[in-house]
């Protein structure tokens, strides 16, 4: 199993980041490594850009990823894959929702919305996996398991089990959503799974 | 919350404190919350056993805690960085009175300012006051130093600082569970020369402050927090706080002092590390307050000729500052528009902000809390925000400045929390010195930008059980102004009419703009009717654009686009709103002169 590393959560405030990292940290803790995470609360939630830190490892220190080293990115959204790149190396792998929020400026006609913005990061030859989580939530009856899916297409990249991470789902979710976010996270870890093998076979 | 075992949970270092204060037998504490402060007491008030609330302001909230530590019981006040600002009056004096239980002040200081106007260092206070400080590197240690905190608290007979950053109290890590110790019983005794401090007392517990400092210096040497961690003496460091751990991931071979009490400082122990290594670095967050004291022991090191002194370390930072030939590189980040955050869709705030934003020669000075973010665009409705509670008496100061020149030009704005926290003396101010101003209250029934927290406004507790209502009006009233209008700022065109009437009579009068927070369990409840573009009957005229609601976006079209969907070629584009966004305000709608806005009602 991978000793150690890094997870960057990336989004728009309100858009659910805040559950999908805590999910993937107690899988973590469940797979038997420490774990520390970091986030902003307070002004930066109010729809601005948010991040998450997650780090993983025998022995954590640091709660902030270095710059360079963030091994995977769960982005919520297209702009915000983009915006942390810094963080990013060569090999990291960018599980982005194919989810465009208009920043005030672009919204309010002051500035434009970058077209085709992943092509940034596969022109620095950056693994993007892009998930429509909403298409896959709204299949499954629940538009509000998208945060879940997203966590289901990431889970391809880590060394953790998906059985642990459906544990963590039934144990830390309220009874009545555990089957369908069960589903989402299912859903998502397929989705991936399937474009992954299609990639080899190409 | 179990993790693995069930006496090891996985903690934010502001629930941890929460347990550590419950652990350590805290039985009062009280706070004003303020990021990254505020989970502290929203986390403790749901244990059995420790009486909580939230405070009208910090300095209140000290003095409870004070008053509990005379009556021999365990307190903690909670605050952030500029919190203690307003709090540092009651502690310097209680740093002469000392306590009886143990009294523990939490700053919870914002390097990088993510939600703060400032990023003040308060281990300034610490030696500025006299009084030990402890500052701990992660949430598992934020746990266990607050309980040597307390110990040091009663045996020293001080008051204790604890200063957390935003990534102490934010992060969350692995923190070991204990058993709760034996509470202490409350009593009263009067102790004239140990509380009240008149000149006599004071002079006296004066000394004993000099003779405190020195037995904690002592402490200092030997406490199990200031740790001496062995390795490569080449290159040494001594460093605190979540700095602590930027040093351990930059420099994993490099031997390392970690305080864990920042003040005062272990002569002796740094002497003595510094004396057993080539080079030393102080590694620490913003000022360089460990470097400064250090160097006056006669210590040399390096520190901020190396280190930045402005915002936020990591651990790239600090190997780039100490090894910048050794740091790989990095993807450069590309120009993208900002995303900086916004008030929400169907927020009460807007609608009043529009107003004023129409009112171009008016000068706003404004307050803290989520109508700040009104000074960005689209709005650009802020010209002023200071701290809390100084809109009203920046705006009665601008009033005797400008005299004829400013009247009708002048309103202040502020939340309704921070009016009560300390914005009553300014409007008390601005009567009794007869001022112009016209001061606006922004009652949305909560405090807001923290994440909802009650005040003594909103009718309920720290723990959402009805309470006593400030009623604002009469309190306005009361303190003697004469004219107090309520209005919806919902609806922007009776609002607009107020203002306009009020801020031109040139005396103080006040306006309280009331409709809760859309973010309130109430509000979120409420049905609703949901707003809708027709799309056809756009004009494009951007009148509602300009009201900068998350929920309504431009959409631009070239000549051929705009003909292609039966616009006039010149129509440079069309608004929409994204109903899932929309909270039914209905603010928009008003601005719209092409009924290109309707309400539906809900079929849900
Ligand atoms: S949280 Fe409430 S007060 Fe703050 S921006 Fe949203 S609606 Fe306005
Ligand atoms: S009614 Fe208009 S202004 Fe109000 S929330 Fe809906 S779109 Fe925004």
């Amino acid at each position: 199993m991978k000793q150690s590393g890094n997870i960057l959560f990336t989004g728009v405030g309100g858009q659910g980041i805040l559950l999908a990292s805590e999910l993937t940290a107690y899988a973590q803790l469940a797979a038997g490594y420490d774990v520390k995470k970091s986030e902003v609360h307070g002004m930066a939630q109010r729809g601005g850009s948010v991040v998450a830190h997650l780090k993983y490892g025998e022995r954590v220190y640091s709660p902030l990823i270095e710059p360079g080293t963030a091994d995977i990115q769960v982005a919520f959204e297209e702009l915000e894959a983009v915006r942390y790149l810094p963080y990013l190396h060569r090999d990291s792998a960018v599980v982005v929702n194919t989810q465009k929020i208009l920043p005030p400026a672009v919204a309010t006609g002051r500035a434009s919305y970058p077209d085709n913005i992943l092509e940034e990061l596969r022109a620095r030859h950056i693994h993007v996996v892009a998930v429509d989580a909403f298409a896959v939530a709204r299949e499954i009856g629940e538009i509000r398991t998208a945060n879940v899916v997203m966590v289901g297409a990431m889970s391809n990249f880590l060394a953790v089990s998906p059985g642990i991470f459906l544990d963590v789902i039934d144990q830390r979710m309220k009874k009545g959503f555990r089957k369908v976010n069960r589903k989402a996270f299912a859903a998502g870890r397929d989705l991936v799974y399937a474009s992954r093998r299609h990639d080899k076979k190409r | 919350m179990s993790v693995t075992k069930t006496d090891r949970l996985w903690l934010s270092g502001n629930e941890a404190i929460a347990l550590g204060a419950w652990e350590a037998g805290v039985q009062v504490a009280s706070g004003y919350p303020g990021t990254p402060s505020t989970e502290i007491l929203e986390n403790l008030c749901s244990y059995e056993g420790v009486y909580t609330e939230w405070a009208p302001n910090e300095k209140v909230a000290l003095e409870v805690a004070l008053g509990a530590s005379f009556a021999g019981v365990r307190a903690l006040a909670t605050m952030k960085h500029v919190g203690l600002n307003v709090a540092s009056d009651p502690l310097f004096t209680a740093s002469y009175t000392g306590v009886r239980g143990g009294l523990v002040v939490i700053t919870a200081d914002d390097p990088e300012m993510h939600s703060s106007q400032n990023e003040q260092d308060n281990r300034n206070y610490a030696f500025a006051a006299k009084l030990p400080m402890f500052e701990p590197s992660d949430p598992a240690e934020a746990r266990e130093m607050l309980a040597r905190a307390f110990e040091v608290s009663e045996r020293y007979d001080t008051p204790v600082l604890f200063r957390i950053t935003t990534r102490i109290a934010h992060v969350k890590g692995v923190v070991a569970t204990g058993k709760r110790i034996g509470l202490a019983e409350a009593s009263m005794e009067k102790v004239p020369g140990k509380f009240v401090m008149l000149p006599g007392p004071a002079r006296t517990r004066r000394a004993a402050i000099e003779q405190r400092m020195t037995d904690l210096r002592e402490l200092a040497e030997t406490l199990g927090e200031n740790r001496i961690e062995p390795g490569a003496t080449a290159r040494a460091f001594i460093t605190a706080g979540t700095s602590y751990n930027y040093v351990k991931e930059a420099f994993p071979e490099a031997a390392v002092l970690k305080l864990g009490m920042v003040w005062p400082l272990p002569g002796e122990k740094i002497r003595d590390f510094a004396a057993g290594v080539d080079e030393l670095i102080v590694v620490e967050e913003l000022d360089p307050f460990l470097e400064t004291h250090i160097k006056a022991m006669g210590v040399p090191c390096r520190g901020k000729d190396l280190i930045p002194s402005r915002g936020e370390l990591n651990s790239f930072i600090v190997r780039q500052a100490i090894e910048p030939d050794k740091v790989g590189e990095l993807f450069d980040p590309i120009e993208l528009p900002m995303r900086p955050p916004n008030m929400c869709a169907g927020c009460p705030h807007r609608g009043l902000f529009y107003c004023l934003s129409r009112m171009k020669d008016v000068f706003v000075s404004g307050d803290i809390g989520c109508y700040t973010l009104a000074a960005l665009p689209p709005l650009s409705a802020m010209d002023a925000c200071v701290c809390m509670g100084a809109s009203i008496g920046m705006a009665h100061g601008m009033a005797k400045a400008l005299g004829e020149k400013g009247k009708g030009r002048i309103v202040a704005v502020i939340g309704d929390s921070t009016f009560i926290h300390s914005g009553i003396t300014g409007l008390i101010n601005s009567v009794y010195n007869d001022s112009y101003s016209l001061v606006i209250i922004l009652d949305n029934r909560i405090t807001a930008m923290t994440g909802h927290q009650h005040n003594p406004a909103s009718g309920a507790n720290i723990k959402g059980e009805p309470a006593q209502a400030v009623n604002l009006e009469k309190l306005c009233r009361a303190i003697g102004v004469k004219r107090v209008t309520v209005v919806n700022p919902h609806d922007i065109e009776a609002t607009g009419k107020v203002l306009k009437k009020e801020i031109a009579r040139g005396k103080t009068s006040v306006v309280i703009s009331r409709a809760p927070c859309v973010l309130l369990p109430s509000e979120v409840k409420r049905k609703k009717p949901v707003y809708r573009t027709v799309t056809e009957n756009c004009t494009g005229c951007m009148a509602c654009i300009r009201i900068g609601c998350p929920a309504i976006s431009w959409h631009p079209l070239t000549p051929e686009e705009a003909v292609e969907r039966g616009y006039r070629s010149k129509q440079k584009g069309f608004s929409m709103i994204t109903e899932v966004l929309c909270n039914g305000c209905g603010q928009c709608a008003a601005l719209c002169k092409f009924d290109a806005i309707t309400a539906v009602e809900d079929e849900g």
